[in-house]
């Protein structure tokens, strides 16, 4: 079966780890923080201008001027801090920033992505994402494998407008775990019950099959 | 230094010409100039330009001024929770600039703070980077950016002194520190004005310098764009 959304995030919270600052993009990232271990102590960024954000609050406790990037409202935990755009750009693109976890378009076997802007249709903006994948320390990416139509989102070259240009270092989908290497995608992990050779059918990109390859337990 | 002080946004803003660039802070509906952006819609100048992160909704913030057609040209990083900005920018009424979200900041800073470009290696290889020159620095891709200034510069925060010092609250704060330094004009509002000498030096987040005029804000509606909350 392939992975539904709360298990491509639980897998994707297991590249967390203790002390990181994360970003998370809108989407399916934003579900990772629910399968983070309470045990451990990571901050999470939110690029309006918040390091340190929390739960959503309580009816009593909603507060117009705390929001997140997704402009939902939002708390915060203990040791969180407030700054401006300039100062949380700073962070990101000046490699302060441990983890990014965003959705995608495509990909492609390089480690482009492409994320904001289909050709013809409404443009609504790239907002943070050309600076969290150029600046980030890591770039995971949330996203089904295929389209709707089918196609596959592993590209060999992306066709889409570019967000950021050999970038991405992990794919989770719901087909499985995908490092990109220089010579293409590596399947590490394949989703219970799907074969390798379906996997490999189903992706335009260079596909490697780990010698270890591990079948995803949940 | 009362000088800089207004009885409201409407006389603040009563020089404000057709054609101008205002750079304006806030994110989404948070932290927005309400005041200010209400006098423009009632002072009624057009063909605007304004550089902010993003362009309100249908009938609030910079909405507001889509709706009668008051801006000529959007410079943002997201424009995507507006209907009247959709139909105007397809049928290419309104004129777009879309800016990395960090890159835009970053011009707004530079505006004010006197450096006219920088490299970033934000965009390197999109259609950001078109048309604009790139260097390799210790073996990495950067692209220049310029700097942005505007005309009138208008920002909202939560308390500010007759002198512009300012002290914004929470998330409220995003953008609105580099738009200040931004503007030749620079026009604040605050939920709490106060006497010189009442805000804690240490605290103050954008100094009375680059503050030109400052005003009492009345009747803030501070809409809230997405409700999430939790049981409790």
């Amino acid at each position: 079966m392939p992975l539904n959304r709360d298990q491509i995030a639980q897998r994707i919270a297991q590249e967390v780890e203790d002390g990181f600052t994360v970003n998370l993009g809108i989407g399916i990232p934003t579900l990772v923080a629910n399968f983070i271990p309470s045990h451990m102590s990571i901050m999470l960024q939110s690029e309006n201008g918040l390091l340190g954000m929390g739960p959503f609050p309580t009816e009593a406790n909603v507060d117009a001027d705390l929001i997140n990037a997704g402009k939902q409202t939002i708390t915060t935990v203990p040791g969180a801090s407030y700054f401006s755009s300039a100062d949380s750009f700073a962070m990101i693109r000046g490699g302060h920033i441990d983890l990014t976890v965003l959705g995608a378009m495509e990909v492609d076997e390089t480690g482009s992505i492409a994320n904001w802007m289909v050709p013809g249709k409404m443009v609504k903006g790239m907002g943070g994402a050309m600076d969290l994948v150029a600046g980030a320390k890591r770039v995971i990416v949330a996203m089904q494998h295929a389209d709707k139509e089918g196609n596959s989102k592993l590209r060999k070259a992306c066709q889409l407008p570019l967000t950021g240009v050999r970038c991405v270092n992990k794919i989770v989908s719901d087909y499985g775990v995908f490092e990109v290497t220089k010579d293409g995608f590596l399947m590490t992990e394949i989703a219970p019950d799907l074969s390798p050779d379906f996997v490999v059918k189903a992706t335009e990109g260079k596909l490697r099959v780990d010698s270890n390859l591990k079948v995803m337990k949940f | 230094m009362s000088k800089k002080v207004f009885k409201n946004a409407k006389e603040a803003l009563s020089d404000i010409k057709d054609g101008m660039t205002l750079v304006v802070g806030g994110f989404g509906l948070c932290g927005i100039p309400e005041n200010s952006i209400s006098a423009l819609k009632e002072i009624g100048v057009k063909n605007l330009t304004c550089v902010s992160n993003n362009a309100g909704v249908d009938d609030f913030g910079l909405g507001i001024l889509l709706h009668t057609r008051q801006i000529k040209k959007m410079i943002s990083s997201y424009v995507g929770e507006n209907p009247t900005f959709e139909k105007q920018f397809m049928s290419g009424e309104l004129e777009v600039e879309l800016v990395p979200q960090g890159t835009l900041a970053e011009r707004m800073r530079a505006g004010g703070a006197g450096i006219a470009g920088f490299y970033t290696p934000t965009g390197v290889g999109t259609l950001v980077a078109k048309d604009k020159e790139v260097r390799q620095f210790d073996g990495r891709d950067y692209v220049l950016e310029k700097g942005i200034k505007g005309d009138f510069a208008l920002v909202k925060a939560w308390k500010g002194d007759k002198f512009g010092n300012l002290i914004f609250r929470k998330t409220a704060r995003n953008f609105n520190p580099m738009a200040a330094t931004a503007g030749k004009i620079t026009v604040a509002e605050v939920e709490e004005l106060v006497e010189v000498g009442q805000l804690d030096p240490d605290q103050i987040h954008t100094p009375g310098v680059y503050v030109q005029r400052i005003f009492q804000g009345v009747n803030y509606e501070k809409r809230i764009e997405q409700m999430t909350v939790r049981k409790g």
